[in-house]
Parts: C-alpha cells; structure tokens; sequence
C-alpha cells in the first residue's frame, strides 16, 4: 500500500467510528432533553429517573465522541496538506464556527448541566442541557456544510488554480447540506429509537424473567415489587415509557431518512451522476432499479450484471420524480468524464507515483450498490422492527422468549449500520475526486480535486501506517472498554445512575430523590455520583 | 502591511495563549494527579476541580486549529504535516485523557483506577509536551521546502527548541494549576499546594522564559523584549502574592506573565508565521500563507461575535463553580452500586 491508501484507511476507519459515537450523542442528547422537560413540567419521579439513566448512558458515550473528534480535526493538516492549501479557503471556514460557534455551546453547557444538579435552578439546568443539544445540531450543521462542499463546490472563483471564496451565503446554503443535514439528524434519531427499545426491551424482559411482573388473565400486565433498590413499580413505567418513545423515535426517523433521502437522491442525479450509476450498478442508460442483482456487481464489464428482480420506472423517481426519465449508466458518464477531466493524471508532481496513471472514474460498485442497499435495509429493519414491538407490547409488556429478547438488543445495531453504510456509499461514492467535480447545470466548471493529490507530499507512508496502526488499536480498545461499561450500566438499571434510590426507602406517594437545587438530605452526593 | 491577516495573526495568538491559560491549569492538575495527590480522596478533589471545565477548556486547542485552517491554510498544512508523529502523540495522549476522566470512576477497584490515573497523568505530560513543542517550533522554525512540505524524514523537526517549547509548557502548567489549586480547594491540599508554588515557581518559569529569549535572540524587536521584562515582573509578583496568601492575585499574576510571553514570543515571530530552516524564501508568512481577504473578513465578524459570547458563558461557570472543593465534599464511591445491581439482575442460570 503507498501512502494514498494508506491515508484513505484511515480516513475512513477514524470518521466510520467517529460515527458510531456521533449520532447517539445527537439523538439520545435529544430524547434526554425532551425527558427531562416533561420532568420539569410535570414533577413525576418517573422522568428525573429516565432523565438520570438515559444521560448517564448518553454521557460514557458522548466522551468518545469527544476523543475521537479531536483526531479529525488535526486530520486534514497531518495527512491531507495538498488538500487543506487546496481548499482552505473555503472548508477552513465551516471547520472553525464548528468548533468556536458548535463545540464551545456544547461542551460548556453539558459541563453545567452534568455537575449543576444542585447549583443551578431546575430551569436553568434544563436549559443548559438543551443548549448543549442544539449545540450538537449545529455541529451537525457546519460540518455537513463542509462536506457537502466537497460533494457540490458552490460559492467560490478559481483564482491561480484555488477556489477562493466569494459567496459565503452560497456555501453556507448549499443545497446539498440542507438536505443532508435532516437526513443526518433524522439518522441519528434512529439511533437513538433503536438504543431506547433494545435496552427497554430488556429490562422489561428481565423484570418478568424475575417474576416481579406477571401477566394477569385477560393477558395484560401486573406490575409488581421488588426488594432490590430500584426495581419497584415506578420502574417498570420507566421502561415500558422508554419501549414506547425508542419505538416512535425509530418508526418517525425512518420515514424522516426516506423523504430527506429521496432528495438527496435527485441531487445526487444532478451533481454526481456517476455516483447514482454507481449506486445502481446501472451500466447502460434506463437501466431500471433492481432490488437485487446478481453477478460480478463489481466487474466493470457491467455485461456480467443481471437484476435479478427490478422494478422500471423507480429509478427514473429516485432520480427526477418521473417514471419514464433515462437514467444515465456507468458506460456512457464515463466517455463524459474522460472527455471533460481527462484520461489520464497529469504529470505533475503533486500526483506522486500516480502521475500520468490512468483515472479511474467508477467507484468501486459492490462498495456503493450494497452501501445504498444497506443502509436502506438496515434502516427500514429497524423501523419494522419497531412497529411489531409496538404490537407485541399491547398488553404493557413483551413476551417472556429470551430469543426475542435477544433480537431487541441485537436491533440496536441496525441504525449504526445504516449510518456507517450510508456513509461509506457517499464518500466511496465520490472517487476518484476527493471534491467533485459537478457537471453542468448545477455546479462551477473546473472546481474539483483528485484524491490522488490529495494526500501530504512530505509524509511518508512509514508515517502514515504508524498512525494507522496506532489509531486502530487505541480504538479497538476503547470501543471494548466503552461497550463493556454501557452494558455494565445498562444491567445495573436505574440504580447504577442514581445510587440514591439505595439509600432512602422508595415508596410510590413520596419521591425519594431530592430534585436540583432542593438540598434535602440525601441529596448531597447525588451530583458526584452522575458526575463520576 | 495587511490588515485583515494581521488581525488574524493576533486572533490566533490570542487562541493560543487562551488555550495555555486554561487547559494549562488543567494538564497541570492531571499530571499533579500522580505527582502531589496522596491518596484517592485527594485525587477525587483535584479531578472535582477541573470536572466541570475541563472539555470547555480542549475546544480552545480545536479552535485555535481550526481557526489556523481558515485563516492560514498554508500554516496549518505544513505545520501540521511536518509534525506527524508528535502531533499523533497529542492525540493518543487527548483521547486517553478524556476518556479517563470520564471512566475513571465507573469500576471500583484499585486497578481500574490506577489504570486510568496514569492515563491522566502521562496524558496530561504528553499533551503539554507535544503543544509546547510545536508552538516552539511554530515560532523557530522547520525545515520545510518550496511547497511547506518537510524536507529530511519524519524526524527531520526535532531540535533543542523543540525540548525547550514542550518542557516551557509542561513546567508552566504544573506552576499554573498548583496555583488554581490553592485557589480553588480548601484544606491541605490548599494550603500545600501554596507551599509547593511558592517553592517551585523559580525553577518551573525557567524554560518558558528560555523559549522567550530565544526567540527574542531569533527576531526580537524592542518592544518584545520589553514585554519579557514586564512577564518577568509578573512572575515575580506572582510568587509574593503567593507567598503572602493571596491566591486569587498570585493566579491572574500568573496569567498575566503567560499573556506578556506570549506577546513577546508571537510578537518577535511576526509577520512569519512559520520559518523554515532551509531558505528564508520559504518562510510562511501572514500575507503567503492566509486566505483570502473576503474568508478572513467573514470570519473576522463571527468571531468579534462569537468570540467575547463564549468568554462570557465560560467566565459564567466557573462562577458557577466557583465553591472550594475540599476533602470535607468527597462522597463515598458510588460506582460499587452498578456492580451490585449488575449482580442483582443477571440471569441466573
Ligand atoms: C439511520 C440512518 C439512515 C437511513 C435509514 C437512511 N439513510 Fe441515507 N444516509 C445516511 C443514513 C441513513 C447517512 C449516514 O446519514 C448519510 C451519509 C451522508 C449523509 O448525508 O447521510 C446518507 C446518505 C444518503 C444518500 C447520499 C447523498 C449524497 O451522496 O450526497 C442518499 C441518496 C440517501 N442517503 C438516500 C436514502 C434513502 C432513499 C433512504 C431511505 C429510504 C435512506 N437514505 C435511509
Ligand atoms: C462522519 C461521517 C463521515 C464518514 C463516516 C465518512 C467516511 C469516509 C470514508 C469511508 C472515506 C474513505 C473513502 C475512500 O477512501 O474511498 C472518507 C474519505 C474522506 N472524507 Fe469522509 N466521511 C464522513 C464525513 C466527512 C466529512 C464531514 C468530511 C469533511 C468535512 C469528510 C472528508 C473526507 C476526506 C477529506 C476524505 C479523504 C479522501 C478520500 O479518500 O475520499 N468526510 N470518508
Ligand atoms: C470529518 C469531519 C469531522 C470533524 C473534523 C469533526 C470534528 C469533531 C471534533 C473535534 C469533536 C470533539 C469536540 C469536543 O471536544 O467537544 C467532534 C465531536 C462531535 N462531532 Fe464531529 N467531526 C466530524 C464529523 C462529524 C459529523 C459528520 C457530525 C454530525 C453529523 C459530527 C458531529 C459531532 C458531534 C455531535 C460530536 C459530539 C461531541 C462534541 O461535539 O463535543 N461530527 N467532532
């Protein structure tokens, strides 16, 4: 591998992870803030204590979110140099109200909102989580602003061969970010839908597993008691609540994704033709949409593919909201893209090794036909998966089989998975332009970048593995440690967030746990313990 | 002279020496976790009084890099690139160190702790030492060729300022949060860490003031190296104040020395916001190396905005926090309670 691929790696395995963590903090940060709302206005211990077991929850996994942002910020200077002089004057900007506008809100105000519990007022201190919250949208915001330059440079000049900016308001509205960035945060509502129902489910489950609920004779549930701290009756309304909020929040969030996505689809038409070909294995024009097709979906002799069930006229939808449209196939962009941007690398020394090679204009198939059909599949998974929740929870409970259990818990991956795919299809998707070129009628002529000169010149391959390697085991590890400690948490139930309730004697007419600010004892530790 | 760059030119010294003056107080108390801290109570005290701030304290580094992408793109690259190694050393060093903090407390045993205990410590040590190294050699130099590219190998930017810049900030920070310490604690992890400011002030200050006159020796101009005096006057008042118990004035003593050395040491660096080593025709400076006029100009608004907000809603907490921690305030551990839940709960066959 030379330095390229090796650069391209660990682009991709750093921000795939970075975005595992990314969208679980966007959505359960939402889903905790509109919790504890309802706390703040109805008083019911009920919510303080789904408040309290959601964020510890959102808390272990936003800190990795943290630790692994900082590698992608210095990322672009350390590996990408030609591409930082290259598009500085434009990306620069989004990265930095990113940081000065998004991730000071959002970790000042999480920072009050996790050790406040008592210094603040009730209001202020559900104030702050809500800042950090939007904080995090914003986030989302710029930096999708930042990406979707690369996909549809708008707003600059090419003056002595870099864009320069001229038209910030054009950069800051792209279209392509103005889809993208609902689509992204409906994701990550998924995300979190997903995460509230499999964890629900489970305690739930566990609750009749040991026997403290039962099911009454007309089938519904009773809930019952327990001794150990914790797990009385107000607990079971924690989960059977959570069951039902994860279920909405995923059923809603697909539907959000589906229509946010059908636009990004008939942009992509436009901006990045090749991609949508790509996306479809689609080699010859007014190929239809297949739902699977089979052969060597990756050989570029698209001879070799044959759908196995397609459906005319979908494609057509995806791509201009008509049926009879021809959508353009992989053979006939590519003599488009030779004739415009060449069939050969320059032989500059910018290109390294590669100068003078021949360009590649298809991105690697199996990668964007199975991307797009994934994260689609995982997506809508995940929804279905919700509805029949839904209906086997009828009664207030779920069944008693360990095997469904099972499934629930799995089923929390599923979102991730659509996330990363969808990822890896819209980055994958672009090659061999690191910023692409868009073709007339949506896009400024000669502004695009080849990946292959993308990477730093002065550092070597030696260098860039060592990283690689450094990087990935640092991740395998803490991905270890974080999932080991959620599933710690996620066992101990409400108690593990708020010890609390060990203490003090619970019983249903009183709220044993002293809300912010109230400084009655037994409160005088409580913020400690969700602190640390 | 150009405006706009110039004025960026201060803005991300400013970014800088913000980030020195708060994460500095915080790299210090992590690393003072094994170096002062003599038992687990004293370490929860020190890890109190930096929990709430501490993250808010990191995003001052991201925004001095990103600032540096925006409005210098050609600093950033080549900075960035040249010091590969160190600045992936940064990142291992950050990403354990934030983590600790976080699950340091969230298993109860002595292992687990002491585990993440050092990661705080070394990690602490690592960050100040690789930031200081690179802000050395920001200001004295790399060898970079025509393009900003590093000519010589991956160790090609090592050199004695290199040492110099990392322990300046390593010393600096230990200096700075031994005197947050004694402002923000009561007891005897106040009163002793008093005693060990006063103490190891003279000698903590010495290679932060070396890096200063170094560069002063490189390209100082008169006003700069009036700006080392008056640092050195702050840090003198520094220690009286702390000496006589004054803490709130011996800490803003200390950031004041921090401010001046930096006004000095960006201040002689002016207008080249990178040498390189090679030829001075390669240097970057503020008019080769930024962005366009219109980026900048942008920027310019968000940030005289943006800005004073965040210094504002920053100031806020800590006055939120603004309660001495002390021994009296440390809880029993909690994190025993999930495991006993865990227990309660796990499937029995
Ligand atoms: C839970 C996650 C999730 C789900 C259910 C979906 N997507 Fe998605 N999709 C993403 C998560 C995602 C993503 C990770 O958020 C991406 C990557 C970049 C982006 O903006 O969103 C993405 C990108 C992405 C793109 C590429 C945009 C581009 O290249 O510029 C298209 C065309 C779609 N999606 C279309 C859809 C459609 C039609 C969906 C449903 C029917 C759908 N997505 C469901
Ligand atoms: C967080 C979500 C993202 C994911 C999961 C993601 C994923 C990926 C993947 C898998 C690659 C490797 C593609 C390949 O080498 O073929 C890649 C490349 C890249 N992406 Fe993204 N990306 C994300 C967001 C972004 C954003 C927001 C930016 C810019 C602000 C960006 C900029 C780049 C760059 C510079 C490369 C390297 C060049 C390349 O190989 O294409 N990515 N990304
Ligand atoms: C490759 C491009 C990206 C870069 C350079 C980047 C940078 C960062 C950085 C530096 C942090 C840590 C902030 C802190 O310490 O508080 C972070 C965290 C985060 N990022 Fe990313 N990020 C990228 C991709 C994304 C995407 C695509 C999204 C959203 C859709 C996103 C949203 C977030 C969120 C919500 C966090 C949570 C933690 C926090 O902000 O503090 N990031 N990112």
């Amino acid at each position: 591998m030379d330095a390229l691929e090796i650069a391209r790696w660990q682009f991709g395995i750093t921000t795939v992870y970075h975005f595992m963590m990314v969208p679980l903090t966007i959505g359960l940060g939402l889903v905790v803030a509109v919790i504890q709302t309802v706390w703040y206005r109805t008083g019911k211990p009920e919510y303080l204590r789904m408040t309290k077991f959601w964020g510890k929850l959102f808390l272990i996994n936003f800190i990795m979110g943290v630790a692994t942002g900082i590698v992608q910020e210095f990322q672009f200077g350390m590996a990408w140099s030609e591409y930082s002089r290259f598009v500085g004057d434009v990306f620069g900007a989004p990265l930095a109200l990113e940081a000065l506008l998004a991730f000071f809100v959002e970790s000042t105000f999480l920072g009050l909102w996790i050790f406040g519990w008592k210094q603040l007022k009730q209001g202020v201190h559900l104030a702050c989580l809500w800042i950090a919250v939007v904080g995090s949208v914003f986030s989302a915001y710029f930096i999708i602003v930042a990406n979707s330059w690369m996909q549809h440079p708008v707003g600059v000049e090419m003056i002595n061969g870099r864009p320069v900016m001229t038209d910030a308001w054009a950069v800051f509205t792209n279209n392509t970010a103005l889809v993208a960035v609902p689509h992204t945060l409906f994701g990550a509502l998924a995300v979190a839908g997903g995460f509230l129902l499999g964890i629900a489910w489970y305690h739930l489950w566990r609750r009749r597993h040991d026997g403290i609920d039962t099911i009454g004779a007309d089938g519904k549930v009773i809930p019952g008691e327990s001794r150990i701290p914790g797990r009385d009756k107000a607990d079971y309304q924690i989960w059977i609540r959570s069951l039902r909020i994860g279920a909405a929040v995923a059923m809603i969030s697909f539907a959000g994704t589906a229509l946010t996505g059908d636009l990004q689809g008939k942009l992509m038409f436009d901006q990045q033709p090749m991609k949508m070909a790509a996306a479809e294995a689609a080699c010859h024009d007014g190929t239809g949409f297949s739902v699977l097709s089979v052969g060597n979906v990756g050989s570029k002799n698209c001879d070799d593919v044959v759908a196995v069930i397609e459906v005319p006229g979908i494609l057509s939808f995806l791509a201009e909201g008509d049926f009879t449209t021809e959508v353009r196939g992989v053979n006939s962009l590519q003599d488009q893209y030779k004739a415009d941007y060449g069939t050969h690398l320059p032989d500059n020394p910018i290109y390294g090794e590669r100068a003078g090679q021949e360009i590649e204009y298809v991105p690697v198939m199996e990668v964007t036909y199975w991307g797009f059909r994934m994260m689609i599949g995982f997506g809508g998974l995940a929804a279905f998966a919700a509805l029949v929740a839904l209906w086997l929870t009828r009664k207030g409970t779920v069944p008693a089989s360990r095997g469904l259990m099972r499934i629930a818990v799995l089923g929390i991956l599923a979102p991730f998975g659509a996330n990363a795919t969808g990822w890896i299809f819209t980055e994958m998707g672009r090659q061999p332009f690191v910023v692409a070129p868009n073709p007339d009628p949506s896009g400024i002529d000669q502004v695009f970048m080849f990946t292959a000169a993308a990477v730093s010149p002065g550092v070597s391959a030696g260098e860039l593995l060592t990283s690689l390697v450094v990087l990935t085991s640092v991740y395998a590890v803490l991905l270890v440690v974080e999932v080991k400690l959620l599933v710690k948490y996620i066992r101990g139930g409400v108690v593990s967030a708020m010890p609390e309730l060990a203490h003090v004697p619970v019983d249903e007419n009183e709220d044993a746990t002293p809300g912010p600010g109230t400084g009655k004892p037994g409160g005088s530790d409580d913020v400690l313990a969700f602190a640390y | 002279m150009e405006l706009l760059p110039t004025i960026w030119f201060i803005a991300i010294a400013v970014l800088w020496t913000g980030y020195l003056f708060l994460e500095g107080f915080d790299l210090g108390v992590g690393m003072l976790m094994k170096l002062f801290a003599r038992n687990n109570t004293e370490r929860r005290v020190l890890l109190n009084t930096i929990g709430p701030v501490w993250d808010g304290n990191e995003v001052w580094l991201l925004t001095a890099g990103g600032a540096t992408f925006a409005a210098f793109p050609l600093w950033y690259a080549s900075l960035f690139s040249a010091l590969y190694l160190p600045l992936l050393l940064v990142l291992v060093a950050l990403i354990f160190r934030a983590v600790a903090f976080e699950y340091r407390g969230k298993v109860d045993t002595d292992r687990w702790r002491a585990v993440w205990d050092w990661a705080i410590a070394a990690g602490s040590f690592v960050a100040a030492f690789g930031v200081g190294a690179a802000l050395a050699l920001t200001t004295t130099g790399l060898p970079l060729n025509a393009n900003g590219d590093r000519e010589g190998g991956p160790f090609a930017w090592f050199s004695g300022y290199a040492v110099l810049g990392g322990l300046a900030v390593v010393c600096f920070s230990l200096v700075h949060a031994l005197a947050f310490l004694a402002l923000k604690t009561d007891g005897d992890v106040r009163h002793r860490a008093r005693r060990w400011f006063v103490r190891l002030l003279p000698v903590l200050l010495l290679p932060i003031a070396g890096w200063a006159v170094s560069v002063q020796l490189l390209s100082g101009e008169a006003w700069t190296i009036a700006a080392v005096a008056a640092a050195v006057v702050a840090a003198a008042l520094a220690w009286r104040f702390g000496r006589s118990g004054l803490e709130g004035k011996a800490f803003l003593s200390l950031g004041a020395f921090l401010l001046l050395g930096s006004v000095s040491i960006f201040g002689a660096a002016f207008p080249v916001v990178l040498p390189s080593t090679i030829s001075p025709d390669f240097n970057l400076t503020i008019s080769n190396a930024s962005s366009s006029d219109y980026t900048l100009g942008l920027m310019s608004i968000v940030a005289s905005v943006g800005l004073p907000l965040v210094l504002a809603y920053q100031a806020w907490t800590y006055w939120v926090f603004r309660r001495r921690v002390s021994a009296a305030h440390i809880p029993e551990a909690h994190s025993f309670l999930p495991a006993i839940a865990a227990k309660a709960l796990a499937p029995k066959d």
